[in-house]
């Protein structure tokens, strides 16, 4: 077991959430959905140690080694600093890029169009060496060979005995790489 | 030029050439170099107080710049977009300025550290500048891959459990102790215009973080040595020589 919530309320000043249970294993993706404003987001930020724990309980694998990817762009406009560079900051393995981006490595961040600084920005988190990868609205920016990429990358990874969350509202996404989805609503979860 | 009446200021300000262009690029990373005027005015002013009280003024300049230092988060955490950097700006230049107005011992030290007349060190300045600089160069070594993180995944960073305050207060107190020491060597704009311009031009023309870093050091040190001979050669004081020529090799690079 990589991580257990049970009951699990989340929030920030107060409780954003409704009561939510899952278990997540080694190798497997779960995906959290749902309409805006269900609490989403504040999920994926308990689990990351961010968002307060209102009620239930929450347990995490002792020695747990987490990666977030938030929706925030990182702030490099204007910061030289090249796509191999932010590779090397969280260790991350440039093994497995596409090909449109393998090539651009040596490039400054900034001087990549938003969906190929966003693309790396998140390989740069989700092939980092981490035992529980979490995952916020990663199609954003992407286009549709992106979404296929990050699909494909995703099984691999899970293949290799990675735990990852997902949050995402792009159903088909969900759908083609979860093993579970839970669909967040503001009273009870459907998984 | 090579007597020891010019060798050692020569030497003493390489040393900060080399390192406080590269200190200009994290303060920029950070968004924070207006820090180093602050820094730098908080220094000038900690110096002229410790020149009044009977002190040695280095002393009293790295105390003063330390504890301020060591005192930015907490301003920053109450005062908002830079505030901070500038009411310590503006506290260190009305401090320092009143002791030069009013104090005979202050008014030549008080000219010396707005002026920027580096030909004043001696054995004892390099003796304190060569090891600091040589301690500051490997710390910023040390923290860079941290400082970066914190910059460009902050989340990344808490998730990973990893401290922040360890890293932000041995970056502060170093960038202050560092402007402190480059202040009393080579007056207050000195300083500043070798860390604001180098990195300045190394953000809009390196291709990467480590590009950038050499970028700067190189731009820094190429021209102190110029300013150096250039305001040695027209007798001038060399703080305004070497903020002008930075400018406009600035201005032409970038």
């Amino acid at each position: 077991m990589l991580i257990r919530a049970t009951a699990l309320v989340a929030g920030w000043q107060r409780p954003a959430t409704a009561p939510l249970d899952f278990t997540l294993e080694s190798g497997r993706i779960l995906g959290l959905t749902g309409a805006n404003g269900v609490g989403k987001t504040t999920v994926l930020s308990v689990l990351a140690g961010r968002a307060r724990v209102f009620s239930g309980t929450l347990e995490r694998r002792p020695g747990l080694r987490l990666a977030l990817q938030n929706q925030d762009v990182p702030p490099v406009d204007g910061v030289p600093l090249c796509g191999r560079e932010l590779m090397a900051l969280t260790g991350a393995t440039s093994d497995g890029l596409p090909p449109w981006l393998a090539g651009r490595l040596d490039d400054r961040l900034d001087r990549l169009s938003g969906g190929q600084r966003h693309y790396l920005a998140l390989w740069a988190v989700m092939r980092a060496p981490a035992d529980l990868i979490l995952l916020d609205e990663p199609t954003n920016n992407l286009d549709a060979a992106g979404v296929d990429h990050l699909i494909a990358a995703l099984r691999e990874l899970a293949a290799s005995g990675t735990g990852i969350v997902v949050v995402s509202h792009d159903h088909e996404f969900v759908e083609a790489v979860c093993d579970k989805v839970i669909v967040l609503r503001e009273s009870a979860h459907v998984v | 030029m090579w007597s020891d009446l010019f060798l050692l200021p020569f030497l003493t300000g390489l040393c900060l050439a080399l390192v406080l262009p590269v200190l200009g690029c994290f303060l920029r990373l950070r968004d924070e170099w207006l820090a180093a005027l602050a820094y730098a005015h908080v220094a000038a002013a900690g110096a002229l107080l410790a020149l009044v009280g009977g002190a040695a003024p280095t002393l009293g300049g790295m105390a003063a710049a330390a504890l301020a230092g060591a005192g930015k988060p907490l301003f920053a955490r109450r005062l908002a977009g830079g505030a901070a950097f500038a009411l310590l700006l503006m506290s260190g230049w009305a401090v320092a300025v009143l002791l030069a107005a009013n104090q005979p011992l202050a008014e030549r030290l008080g000219h010396s550290l707005f002026d920027g007349q580096l030909y004043f060190s001696g054995a004892a300045q390099l003796t304190l500048v060569a090891p600091w600089t040589l301690f500051a160069g490997a710390v910023l070594l040390f923290l860079s891959r941290h400082l970066l993180l914190a910059r460009v995944y902050p989340d990344y960073f808490r998730a990973r459990q990893l401290r922040a305050w360890p890293v932000v207060l041995g970056f502060d107190l170093v960038a202050a102790l560092t402007l402190a020491l480059a202040t009393m060597t080579m007056g207050v704009m000195g300083g500043f215009a070798l860390i604001f311009v180098p990195a300045w031009i190394a953000f809009r023309r390196a291709g990467s973080w480590r590009g950038g870093l050499i970028m700067a050091a190189l731009i820094g040190l190429g021209g102190y040595i110029a300013a150096f001979l250039l305001a040695l050669g027209l007798d001038q004081p060399f703080g305004p020589v070497l903020a002008l020529l930075l400018i406009i090799v600035g201005l032409l690079i970038a």
